[in-house]
């Protein structure tokens, strides 16, 4: 408790964290966001397309993800590594992966292979790599041996046991993890754009920038719905995979 | 004993943590024998099972399966002889995510290539091998139903049919009915009577009850801390032999420093 509220004060200094400017920040926040109204939408079928183009990053970007942990997190977790090695490896690389937020990838990439929705997809589905191999090794760290055991003494081989013990039983939590990651991916996509990695985002400092706040309105709000729509269709999946 | 079909000579094994489970086992069981085993817990039973069917290699001695030397024998190889071989769970140990037919059919694992496999391409042969098999242990009714969904007993059914659809000549029962009422007790030890009768399978079952052994079993092995302390026909099992195998001064030796060193916390 005392070190959380040493914490707490440590992070005061230097941060201007301050009520005042709290107060005046919300009041001009609030004159700010009053400019969004009423959203425009003259261009509306644009910002569609541009969320459609969105969300299509976040599907390659999770799916590469999911072709690329899957088979690396039986090698990063302790059950399944065939070496203590390559377990070490793999779960560092996904350490490396997962620390590299997506944001701050989308711009070596771009600055690697130019403007465009493709290096976007690839930031995604580094960092999502990461994640996933994490989540999916420790599911797989779970897994009841004597179902292991059952299928092994059947006489199957090693890549038998992998796909009719170990896979049936991760499977619901290889699911949902993946689409839960691609919800998050959806609203990671939508800033990419700021750094020129495809996407909404571009639109959205295209209109800031341009102090036309009205567009900036009407694309924040395509953003939303869209983003909402995602989640609730995402999470509908994930109930009935359960 | 002749020709064997399981032969282990001289089997000693020491578990990494420095248990030892088994001290110079040397045993052979033939074709058509149902063979009770029989210890206390911790006698090394189980141990004894996984040596027989590779799935533990034996730290000193050697096993055989028909001509095949499992102790020493590339991993590959102890695979092939190993689907002779088939094995039944105290836990059942069922993917239970899995259907009835689904678990029964990875009894046929062993003679797909794993491209097949894993698309789940089984054969119509296999495919009615496995219902078959379901019917036999009267599982029939619940082929598409979810392994997690069946009681015990029911569960126990179906492993004993993934069992069989490896066509083995062996089955190894780890304590297949003590996590079972009496009623699905009966019923599985009544399967696996018959699988000996009438199909001439082996059997080894490991079992706590006495009065099961003797109603079910030719012959009885029983351990106890590893050691080989009877092997015989149920008939010569006396009172005396299976008292002393779960009730015997040694135990009472083993309990006393256990007493003393709560008695020095309680201090």
């Amino acid at each position: 408790m005392a070190a959380v509220v040493v914490v707490l004060v440590w992070s005061t200094f230097g941060t201007e964290l301050s009520p005042w400017r709290l107060l005046t920040g919300l009041a001009a926040s609030g004159r700010f966001i009053a400019e969004f109204f009423p959203p425009d939408f003259t261009r509306g079928s644009e910002y569609l397309n541009s969320m459609f183009e969105t969300i299509k990053m976040a599907v390659w970007g999770t799916a590469l993800a999911f072709i690329a942990a899957v088979p690396l997190s039986f090698w990063a977790a302790t059950n399944t590594t065939p070496h203590s090695l390559v377990y070490q490896f793999t779960r560092r690389m996904s350490d490396v992966f997962r620390g590299l937020n997506e944001f701050v990838l989308a711009m070596v990439f771009v600055a690697a292979l130019g403007l465009g929705p493709f290096p976007g997809i690839l930031a995604l589905a580094v960092s999502t790599t990461g994640t996933l191999i994490k989540l999916f090794s420790e599911a797989i760290e779970l897994v009841d041996v004597g179902q292991v055991e059952a299928v092994k003494a059947s006489g199957a081989g090693p890549l038998q046991v992998l796909t009719h013990a170990y896979w049936p039983q991760i499977v619901p939590t290889v699911l949902s993890m993946t689409l839960y990651r691609f919800e998050a991916n959806v609203r990671g996509a939508t800033v990419l754009g700021l750094v020129g990695a495809g996407g909404i985002g571009l639109y959205v400092t295209e209109a800031i920038r341009g102090f036309n706040f009205q567009a900036a309105g009407a694309i924040l709000m395509v953003i939303l719905v869209a983003v909402f729509l995602v989640d609730f269709l995402s999470a509908k999946v994930r109930e009935r995979l359960s | 004993m002749g020709e064997s079909f399981i032969r282990v000579e001289q089997v000693s094994h020491r578990y990494a943590n420095g248990t030892v489970a088994l001290s110079s086992i040397t045993l052979g069981f033939n074709i058509n024998q149902f063979t009770a085993m029989i210890g206390p817990s911790g006698a090394g039973k189980s141990t004894l099972m996984r040596v027989i069917n590779g799935l533990v290699r034996p730290s000193e001695g050697q096993v055989f399966i028909g001509d095949t030397r499992i102790s020493q024998a590339p991993e590959a190889t102890v695979r092939q002889a190993r689907r002779q071989i088939g094995m039944v769970f105290q836990q059942f140990n069922l993917v239970r995510r899995l259907t009835a037919l689904e678990n029964v059919l990875i009894g046929r694992l062993g003679t797909l290539n794993p491209v097949a496999s894993t698309l789940k391409l089984y054969g119509r042969e296999d495919r009615e091998l496995a219902m078959g098999l379901l019917e036999r242990v009267g599982m029939a009714d619940y082929a598409w139903q979810r392994a997690d969904t069946l009681s015990g007993g029911q569960q126990q059914r179906v492993g004993i049919a993934r069992a069989l659809a490896q066509q083995p000549r062996l089955i190894l029962a780890d304590e297949p009915v003590s996590a079972l009422d009496p009623k699905s007790s009966e019923q599985v030890m009544e399967i696996l009577q018959s699988i000996n009768a009438q199909d001439g399978i082996a059997v080894i079952c490991n079992l706590h009850h006495l009065d099961t052994v003797r109603e079910y079993a030719d012959r009885v092995v029983a351990l106890k801390r590893g050691q080989l302390v009877f092997d015989g026909s149920v008939a010569d099992l006396s009172e005396e032999v299976s008292r002393s195998l779960y009730y015997d001064e040694q135990q009472s030796r083993e309990i006393t420093p256990i007493l003393a060193t709560q008695l020095s916390f309680a201090d």
